[in-house]
């Protein structure tokens, strides 16, 4: 032992604040909205690797949208993108109210993350596939999936699409760009890379995105997605939604000593930015230019979403005895939809009034969405999938065996 | 008609099905440009250029995953594990992904892939070139798991699992690969050019998974094996004068279950022979299906053979490895009752 430095000791990092303590973010390093360049598409990784550092930003606090990413989106197409998110929040408050009446057996909400996949939904063009995670719902609302679709999933009832096979919110729309969500963590994040792999195998103009959450970048997958990327220059973005929480674990141990989750790209030479994740239009630009850097076969680009998820994990998780109450509120970057709302009423394009009627309307779509699904049935009542159907589709043929046992179990 | 080795038949079997389908792409560790560590995809990224056949970087994990990425897409990714016993960190991927996706999806998505993998013993290869993980394949939903014994059988299956609609473990008997080795280390192995077997037509055709072939008729004992055991049991049978009918399951999963029962029935007596460790290796899944479907014809305990309960050895190889004299005493144990 050296007996000037004494005997080693284990880190274990700790998030700043605990349950009974004043959350303050001062710290966190935001930068001004609209500082942050933007780079060409063709420029070289090597040249802009400090986006891996800065959070690009456009609206500021003002609500006015500025600097190089600004510009992109029209009036009306912000204005859709306010109500997607406002949709995606009120459907979240139902589907919360229906499992705590026992309607599904599990929900995950996405309050404070809506920017992220409704913005992203964006940017993408038909044919192109997601491979989301569990918290990429906005995806299918930008995607205008119906709501009572996803209800049917979420109720398991005899209108979903997957047969009530999975858990709630486990979504699949091979029409809208939604593969089927493993919620097995990260393992589709190297199979949108595949995805992309075999587009580009086939001489095609379609190109994927990969999903995954601050927690899953620990696992394997995530490294196996980012070297094959790299390899094959993969026509594929690569999604990190940093919410600061998996579970009860804060990102800082799954990031450990790197500086940001972002900077994981650099060892494999992929372009990477970092994003303000509540900011609905610097999700939309980022996401859009790296969408169109992998359609030019530019290869892969890592994008991370700095946000907060200000819900629990899901409907079995109790934040409150692993982090402050009022630490959401603190949290720097504001709120989504606020911060939207804000702008297009400083653009004059919208107003307190028109969103108090906006909430009516999206509220009265989901209700109307709710008493279709539920005349269905939900997990407690109504139509079920039939029995028979646990045993089909485990291969395209059923073979003798599993027909035996169908006929065992009495059907 | 041409003779082929195994490998030949397998290279053969991948080349015709990249003829036949744009969508076929074979890749893996040192598949590419060298042609794999066992030559099965030699020629290939010639012929079909580099982006239907290439090397990957050394990630089980990615391979599979790109591969089932892929599968999603429309492809049919062919793709070879060096060796099974890399297969670890790829088995979420497999068993998780690839073999659920028709499920959970209800056929919206679906994984048409054939992970080839070089199976078994007898090569001194050791803990980690050496084993035999068919029943951890076997017992998860969704997967199909083949594992041929002759050249004609590895094209004509290859063929199969690469049009199969859903995902296919092919396992390779890396000490039949040269020829039919029967378990008899200190002597030479004929080569597959001087057997029957190695006929292997150069023109498309399939053999059908789910489907066992009876490989010597008896009356005596119905011996249940698969890959190299197939000709350690015939060399048992040959050696000891019992009149054994060797089923050669060639499919695991799913299984011919009638060929099997009705060869149980017509003989009263099962020996099953695998070279993977005992404890619920695919050899317990086979007695129990016996037992239910045969239990009033059998006239004595089924017997196995297996590996042993250990990890595969290196210097004690040959006192692992289920050899033709273990065989032929389970023989005599099993014809000694009733």
């Amino acid at each position: 032992m050296n007996e000037a430095e004494g005997p080693l000791s284990l880190t274990v990092p700790e998030p700043e604040f605990r349950p009974g303590d004043k959350p303050d973010f001062s710290w966190v390093a935001v930068d001004k909205a609209g500082a942050v360049r933007r780079p060409a598409y063709d420029e070289d990784p090597r040249d802009f690797r400090d986006l891996a550092f800065s959070i690009i930003r456009v609206l500021n606090r003002d609500g006015e949208a500025v600097g190089p990413w600004a510009g992109l989106l029209s009036d009306d197409e912000l204005k859709k993108g306010l109500m997607d998110m406002m949709t995606l929040r009120a459907y979240d408050a139902r589907m919360m109210t229906a499992q705590r009446q026992g309607k599904c057996s599990f929900y995950m909400q996405n309050l404070g993350e809506e920017a992220i996949g409704c913005a992203f939904g964006r940017a993408l063009e038909p044919g192109d596939m997601n491979f989301p995670t569990y918290r990429q719902a906005g995806l299918l609302i930008a995607a205008d999936y119906p709501l009572t679709s996803m209800m049917n999933q979420v109720y398991s009832n005899d209108g979903d699409s997957a047969r009530g096979r999975q858990l709630p919110v486990f979504y699949s729309s091979k029409e809208h760009g939604f593969f089927s969500v493993s919620g097995n963590l990260a393992t589709q994040y190297v199979q949108a890379v595949g995805w992309a792999m075999a587009s580009a195998i086939s001489g095609d103009s379609r190109i994927a995105a990969g999903w995954i959450g601050d927690g899953s970048t620990a696992e394997s997958d995530f490294h196996a997605a980012l070297v094959f990327a790299s390899t094959y220059k993969a026509p594929v973005v690569l999604n990190v939604v940093n919410n600061q929480w998996a579970i009860s674990t804060f990102q800082g141990i799954a990031r450990g000593g790197s500086g940001t989750l972002a900077a994981r790209g650099h060892g494999f030479g992929i372009p990477s930015l970092r994003v303000d994740g509540n900011d609905f239009i610097a999700v939309h630009a980022v996401a859009k230019w790296a969408v169109e850097r992998a359609r030019r076969n530019l290869g892969p680009t890592l994008v991370e979403y700095v946000t907060y998820r200000a819900g629990g994990h899901s409907t079995s998780d109790d934040p409150s005895a692993y982090r402050p109450k009022e630490e959401s509120a603190a949290w720097p970057l504001g709120d989504p939809v606020l911060r939207l709302k804000a702008h297009l009423i400083a653009k004059g394009v919208w107003s307190e009034e028109r969103h108090v009627q906006a909430e009516a309307e999206v509220m009265d779509a989901v209700i109307a969405a709710q008493k279709e699904s539920e005349a269905i049935g939900t997990l407690q009542s109504g139509r079920l999938p039939s029995q028979r159907d646990l045993f089909e589709d485990v291969f395209e043929t059923m073979p003798p065996h599993l027909l035996r046992q169908r006929h065992q179990s009495g059907y | 008609m041409p003779r082929r080795t195994m490998i030949e038949a397998i290279q053969n079997a991948q080349d015709v099905a990249m003829g036949a389908d744009a969508r076929v792409v074979v890749f893996g560790e040192d598949v590419g440009y060298f042609g794999g560590v066992f030559r099965c995809t030699a020629g290939l990224q010639k012929k079909y250029g580099k982006h239907r056949c290439f090397d990957t970087p050394i990630s089980e994990l990615g391979i599979v995953g790109a591969a089932i990425g892929m599968a999603a897409y429309g492809l049919r990714p062919c793709i070879e594990i060096q060796f099974a016993d890399y297969m670890y960190p790829a088995y979420d991927q497999i068993v998780s992904e690839a073999a659920r996706l028709r499920y959970r999806s209800a056929g919206e998505f679906t994984c048409p892939m054939v992970i080839r993998m070089p199976t078994g013993g007898g090569i001194h290869g050791a803990q980690t070139h050496s084993q035999s993980p068919e029943a951890l394949f076997t017992h998860v939903a969704g997967l199909k798991t083949v594992v041929p014994s002759t050249p004609y059988d590895a094209k004509g299956l290859l063929l199969a699992a690469i049009e199969d609609p859903d995902p296919v473990i092919f396992l390779e008997p890396k000490r039949l690969y040269n020829g039919p080795f029967d378990g008899h280390h200190d002597m030479p192995v004929t080569p597959w050019k001087k057997h029957d077997l190695s006929e292997v037509p150069d023109d498309h055709y399939t053999v059908p998974i789910g489907k066992a072939s009876v490989r010597r008729e008896g009356q005596a004992l119905t011996v249940l094996a698969y890959g190299t055991m197939v000709y350690v049991a015939t060399a048992a049978a040959e050696e000891s004068g019992i009149d054994a009918e060797v089923i050669d399951l060639r499919t695991l999963l799913p299984l011919d279950e009638e060929t099997i029962v009705a060869s149980v029935k017509k003989t009263g007596r099962c020996v099953i022979v695998h070279e993977a460790t005992r404890t619920s290796g695919f050899g317990a899944e086979l007695a129990a299906i016996v037992q239910e479907r045969c239990f009033y014809h059998l006239e004595a305990p089924i017997e196995r053979v297996t590996g042993w309960d250990t990890p595969y050895p290196h210097a004690q190889e040959w006192d692992y490895f289920p050899s033709p004299a273990r065989v032929r005493e389970a023989f005599e144990r099993v014809m000694q009752e009733g």
